[in-house]
């Protein structure tokens, strides 16, 4: 044996001896990983997180969490002499007086903008797939709560430098929390110790950014890696794709290299962002001032759709027995919020009691195959998306040139409007991409050879689409339908009552889907055991075949 | 040093580890790790299993010509690395424009050295890694049902000797017991602040309190204050420095020529006159909505807009609200002047500033009624 | 060129036109927006009646359509009459008048004027009602100017419609309030003085004319700052910065991930 070879079988040897690792780890190295560009976005948040302990831990060894008065003699000579905060004089020492650390914030601020960035667009794409499914719905419940977190995290890490503009989300934190009834001056006071601003919000909103937050992020990613670990990732429909296995390459060496090298882009990115795209610029905004305010204050892209909320919302409250409700504030800064976290926490839940469907899932859905899922979906984006521009409308005013109460209007009416509009628009799209697919299994592929009929006609050469295309193509359309009525005509059991004809109305609509093209005899590839189709669209009181009724018996994928 | 020393039983040195048969001084104990029931020898090792994984690239030409490329991705990340490093001891901060410079040379360098590293990585796992398709068998998440009955009679009978189940004074008190332990550490967190009070109810300002401009901090004549369309933002005087107060205190003060403000009647809300000096009115900088300072002033159309959220109060009878999230208009100061003609304030605001909160009632609506 | 030939297959081709696209239509877009040159603001010598003269000419010529024959305003336009030659300095100096057609605020645009025929215009309109006079070229000089108040007025009483760095913000019904990127010292100190169309009026008597001073040299000083983390993004906070990261940041980071995870080709 060579010296490598034996320090590595000698280490291997002293681990296995006291950890019983062997059979572990070389499951662990043989673990298959399946590629698709959209399984990487959820990696984007895991490395930004590192990139933000990492800049964070020497961020940290600079920053003063202290709101003492202090006259500035920096650096910075526009500020020479101008009274602040502990707090924004070290962030304006770590900016113009430590060598790296410009760059430090600035990496440590756009990490965080796409930490929050790439788990909405992973939450996104992990709902366009359905991938929430059984068994992964805890992992689905886990990333809200990161997804919280994470927006929490950003919103007290950028109020930490204590200049005009986080001040000001400040003050309009402590007007949001003054409004909740009963308990808000109360929760205002002990929050800032007193009055606003105090002088205690900074140093704890410091060690709950510094501490408590990415001790809970840290447990929580944990977790959420372990159980995708544990249950295998998901995978896209394909050719030998199916429940009972998962296609890729292995973890050693091909997935380490490859994350390895995803790592090295983020921060990459990262960092060519931080050099040449200048983010919160506080020396520009000045210590926060309790009567200074600029004009276009917005807070961090990912609260945008809170201060949508705020501006668009009108002046209702209610005055009853010496004691006000401002409903003004309390309904558009909860509720909004609350809806939005509560259709995303229970839909995983509400889709499997609507399709009745309990089966374990570890093949994806192509968006366009759940037309209505999809729809739902988009319905929600725009719901978020119209509440997030028009937290920019005065800026979409200046530089659109629409008048300034224009836009709160239109934001007053779309956000009814535009989900409705969405839910339709994508509708009809995944219903049309579905009839293109069938219109590409049943007619092939042009070739762009034309071909002189003896007629004269002139025609294209299509080929049958590869394999491959086909696995992909006839991947499950729409979700499982639920036998309304059994052989007998007697309803089913599920089917009964108030709730079950909700149920069976529900389904009906949640598994709308173009049947795939009948005498290809290809079935649906997977050997999943599920039978039939759903119901066609133009007839949607069809009775469909019957399918498996899986009811969570425990053996998990189908047959 | 190739030959094999009794005892050891490890393969000698120079056949370049092919051959998985040990060689062995017959009679010397095998290894643990190659032991079998047979015994070892040259000729009965073990079949070597098939490989899993080709040993090299599919494409060897493409792979040579890859590596050149890697190879120099790796050193430009090299280089990056090492004039980071440079650029970090060679550069300067102290001033915009060296903070520029540095900030641009040291996120440069870091950029291509991650970057770099990135793309040859990525190159290697594309060209040199040979290309498989590898299946995973699923097991089924749940367990099986012998599996299940096991667990659940585990647990059974741990229950049933704990006695908790059968015990129903114990459970209870236990219950009784934690429920406390768990909440009572909670009353700790009192003292993280006053309670409220009435503080939000008032603020600083009092009859012959000096109003000042906030910045240079001196105060203000009334008639240095005299041409309509001003608008200034005015402090307590003494207070500049204390956030606290300011957060409340700030006020603004706007100038209207005769006739412009309408006064506040029984039938109708509007500016209470009594409260101005020379048409000159003043109004809370707090809005009613959040709290954000309420300041844009047009001039010819007499609104206050505020900018976080567009709440719009018409400055002309008593900051009424117009437009926008506000609830309430922004309270008027009543301000005088002292015998020397500066600005002054004649008393608090009669109802309290900023946001609603829960304690504030209908009274903090009626705007200027006295 | 038979090179784009066979790249033009590649799954990729697609998305490198599209992109190709939208940076020429950016920089073509960049490059074809101008920005109006401000005129050049030397300060009048004393005013001589032919001075007036060539001032009362050129403005009915140009303004009385809209003013009236006399300044005295019409239903489009107000009254001149006591605005100054500060405030008619500031105008016509920026181009915003004479205005090409009604609208609820004025923007910069090219100077019709030149100084001189500017000045003139002025002493006329002084001449009919008095009001503040153009600032001398010592009155508007910032050398010694205090940076730190002028900081601290500035946020306090321009920055919520000009924004933190005078990049503008939006008003009502259509109004804004303009950046002052392009802003000589002698027209901040006029549009304070005379707080044009929607500005409030800080005349000297509040806001003196040392601390004036000293707002100028913040504004001047601010705007020419270097940005020391890379481009400023507009200097319009975190929209813009939203914008860039989704854009910049995840969309190269979405690029990137195809390349890792393409499909290798059969070699």
């Amino acid at each position: 044996m060579t010296m490598t070879e034996k320090a590595l079988e000698g280490t291997g040897r002293f681990l296995d001896d006291r950890l019983h690792g062997a059979r572990g780890v070389r499951v662990f190295l043989r673990k298959v990983f399946p590629d698709h560009w959209s399984f990487l976005l959820g990696e984007i948040a895991l490395y930004s997180f590192v990139i933000l302990l990492l800049t964070g831990t020497f961020l940290t060894l600079f920053f003063q969490p202290s709101m003492t008065d202090v006259v500035y003699h920096g650096s910075y000579t526009p500020l020479d002499g101008v009274h602040m905060s502990e707090a924004y004089a070290s962030t304006l020492n770590i900016s113009f007086d430590v060598r790296g650390g410009l760059l430090m914030r600035q990496i440590h601020h756009w990490a965080a903008i796409l930490f929050v960035a790439a788990i909405l667009c992973h939450m996104l794409r992990i709902f366009f797939t359905g991938a929430f499914r059984k068994p992964r719905e805890l992992n689905w419940l886990i990333g809200i709560v990161l997804f919280t977190l994470a927006f929490t995290e950003g919103l007290f890490g950028y109020s930490l430098p204590d200049d005009l503009l986080s001040g000001t989300g400040l003050r309009i934190l402590e007007g949001v929390i003054l409004s909740i009834p009963i308990v808000g001056t109360y929760l205002t006071f002990f929050l800032f110790g007193g009055q606003f601003p105090g002088h205690d919000i900074i140093p704890r909103l410091y060690i709950i950014h510094v501490l408590l937050i990415p001790g809970l992020l840290l447990a929580l990613i944990s977790a959420h890696l372990f159980l995708m670990f544990h249950q295998k990732h998901t995978q896209m429909p394909g050719k030998g794709r199916t429940d009972t296995n998962v296609v890729g390459q292995q973890m050693y060496p091909y997935f380490m290299a490859k994350t390895g090298a995803w790592f090295f882009f983020i921060f990459g990115v990262t960092t060519l962002l931080s050099t040449f795209a200048q983010i919160n610029p506080v020396w520009i905004y000045g210590p926060y001032n309790p009567s200074g305010i600029s004009a276009g204050s917005q807070p961090d892209f990912y609260l945008g759709f809170l201060e949508g909320a705020l501006r668009m919302w009108p002046s209702w409250r209610w005055n009853m027995l010496g004691h006000s409700w401002a409903f003004n504030v309390f309904v558009p800064a909860f509720v909004p919020l609350g809806l939005i976290l509560t259709a995303l926490a229970i839909w995983p839940f509400a889709e499997a009691w609507i399709t009745r469907d309990h089966r374990e899932h570890h093949v994806l859905d192509r968006p366009r195959n759940a037309p209505t899922r999809t729809a739902l979906g988009m319905a929600g984006v725009t719901f978020y998306g119209i509440l997030w521009l028009e937290g920019a409308n005065d800026i979409v005013s200046r530089f659109l040139d629409i008048s300034l109460y224009v836009t709160t209007e239109i934001a007053r009416y779309a956000i009814f409007i535009g989900p409705v509009v969405a839910y339709w628009l994508t509708k009809r799209i995944c219903l049309g991409l579905q009839r293109k697919d069938n219109h590409l299994l049943e007619h092939g592929v042009e070739t762009g050879i034309i071909r002189q009929l003896p007629s004269g006609e002139y025609i294209e050469v299509t080929r049958p689409v590869s394999e491959e295309t086909r696995a992909v193509l006839e991947a499950r359309r729409g979700l499982p339908q639920i036998e309304a009525v059994g052989d007998d005509e007697v309803p089913a059991r599920s089917a009964r009552g108030g709730l079950g004809r909700l149920r069976v109305s529900l389904n009906r609509a949640l598994t709308e889907g173009i049947p795939l093209p009948h005498g290809n005899g290809h079935g649906n590839g997977h050997g999943n055991g599920q039978a039939g189709e759903p119901a066609p669209v133009s007839a949607p009181g069809a009775r469909p075949d019957a399918l498996e009724q899986g009811d969570g018996d425990g053996d998990g994928a189908g047959a | 040093m190739s030959e094999t020393q009794p005892g050891h039983g490890l393969p000698a040195e120079g056949d370049g580890g092919r051959s998985r048969a040990p060689h062995r001084v017959i009679g010397t104990p095998p290894p643990a790790q190659a032991r079998t029931l047979l015994g070892e020898g040259p000729g009965s090792a073990e079949p070597e299993a098939p490989r899993e994984l080709p040993a090299g690239p599919d494409n060897p030409a493409k792979a040579r010509t890859a590596e050149r490329v890697i190879a120099a991705c790796f050193i430009a990340s090299m280089l990056a690395s090492v004039g980071f490093v440079a650029a970090y001891v060679g550069l300067e901060v102290h001033s915009l424009d060296a903070t520029l410079r540095s900030n641009l040379a040291l996120g440069l360098s870091m950029s291509v050295a991650f970057m770099a590293m990135g793309a040859g990585a990525t190159i290697w796992v594309r060209t040199i890694m040979p290309n498989v398709e590898q299946v995973e068998e699923r097991h089924p998440l749940a367990a099986t049902g012998e599996e299940r009955q096991a667990f659940a009679k585990t647990f059974k009978e741990g229950a049933e000797a704990s006695g908790f189940l059968q015990r129903p004074l114990l459970r209870r008190t236990l219950i009784a017991a934690s429920v406390p332990l768990a909440a009572a550490p909670l009353v700790v967190l009192r003292d993280l602040g006053p309670l409220p009070g009435t503080s939000l109810r008032h603020t600083v300002w009092r009859k012959g309190l000096r109003m000042v401009v906030y910045g240079p901090n001196t105060p203000l004549r009334a008639a240095d204050f005299s041409i309509p369309g001003q608008m200034i933002t005015v402090v307590p005087e003494g207070y500049a420095e204390n956030q606290d107060v300011l957060a409340k205190a700030t006020t603004i003060i706007i100038k209207f020529a005769p006739g412009q403000l309408v006064p506040n009647t029984p039938g109708r809300r509007g500016t209470v006159m009594n409260w101005t000096v020379d048409n000159i009115v003043a109004y809370s900088k707090i809005c009613t909505h959040v709290g954000c300072p309420v300041a844009l002033y047009e001039e010819t159309t007499h609104h206050i807009l505020c900018p976080c959220h567009q709440s719009t109060f018409d400055a002309t009878n008593g900051a009424q609200v117009i437009f926008g999230p506000a609830p309430r208009p922004l309270p008027q100061l009543p301000i005088g002047t002292d015998s020397q003609g500066y600005l002054i304030a004649t008393s608090d605001y009669h109802v309290p500033v900023g946001p609603t909160f829960w304690e504030l009632g209908a009274d903090g609506f009626r705007g200027g009624n006295e | 060129m038979s090179w784009i030939t066979a790249l033009r297959r590649r799954p990729a081709a697609g998305y490198a036109v599209v992109l190709l696209g939208l940076v020429t239509i950016g920089m073509g877009y960049a490059a074809l927006t101008t920005q109006g040159s401000p005129a050049s603001a030397a300060t009048p010598g004393t005013v001589s009646p032919q001075t007036i003269a060539q001032g009362k000419e050129l403005f009915s010529v140009t303004c009385a359509s809209c003013h009236g024959v006399d300044a005295q305003g019409t239903s489009q336009a107000p009254s001149l009459v006591g605005v100054g030659a500060a405030a008619v300095d500031f105008q016509v100096s920026t181009g915003r008048m004479p205005a090409k057609e009604l609208a609820p605020e004025f923007d910069r645009k090219p100077v019709t004027f030149t100084t001189e025929q500017i000045h003139s215009i002025a002493a006329y309109i002084a001449s009919l009602g008095g009001g503040p006079a153009i600032p001398s070229a010592a009155e508007v000089s910032t050398s010694g100017a205090d940076l730190a108040l002028g900081q601290s007025l500035f946020i306090t009483d321009c920055a919520q419609c000009h924004n933190f760095d005078g990049a503008g913000g939006a008003l009502t019904f259509g109004k804004f309030a303009p950046a002052l990127t392009a802003s000589t010292n002698t027209q901040i100190f006029e549009a304070m003085l005379t707080g044009p169309e929607a500005m409030p009026v800080f005349p000297d008597s509040t806001i003196t004319p040392a601390q004036k001073r000293d707002v100028i040299a913040y504004i001047t000083r601010i705007r020419a700052e270097p940005n020391p983390g890379g481009f400023s993004l507009g200097r319009l906070g975190p929209v813009t910065e939203g914008i860039v990261g989704f854009l910049g940041g995840i969309g190269v980071l979405v690029f990137l991930a195809m390349w890792i995870t393409m499909k290798r080709r059969e070699s």
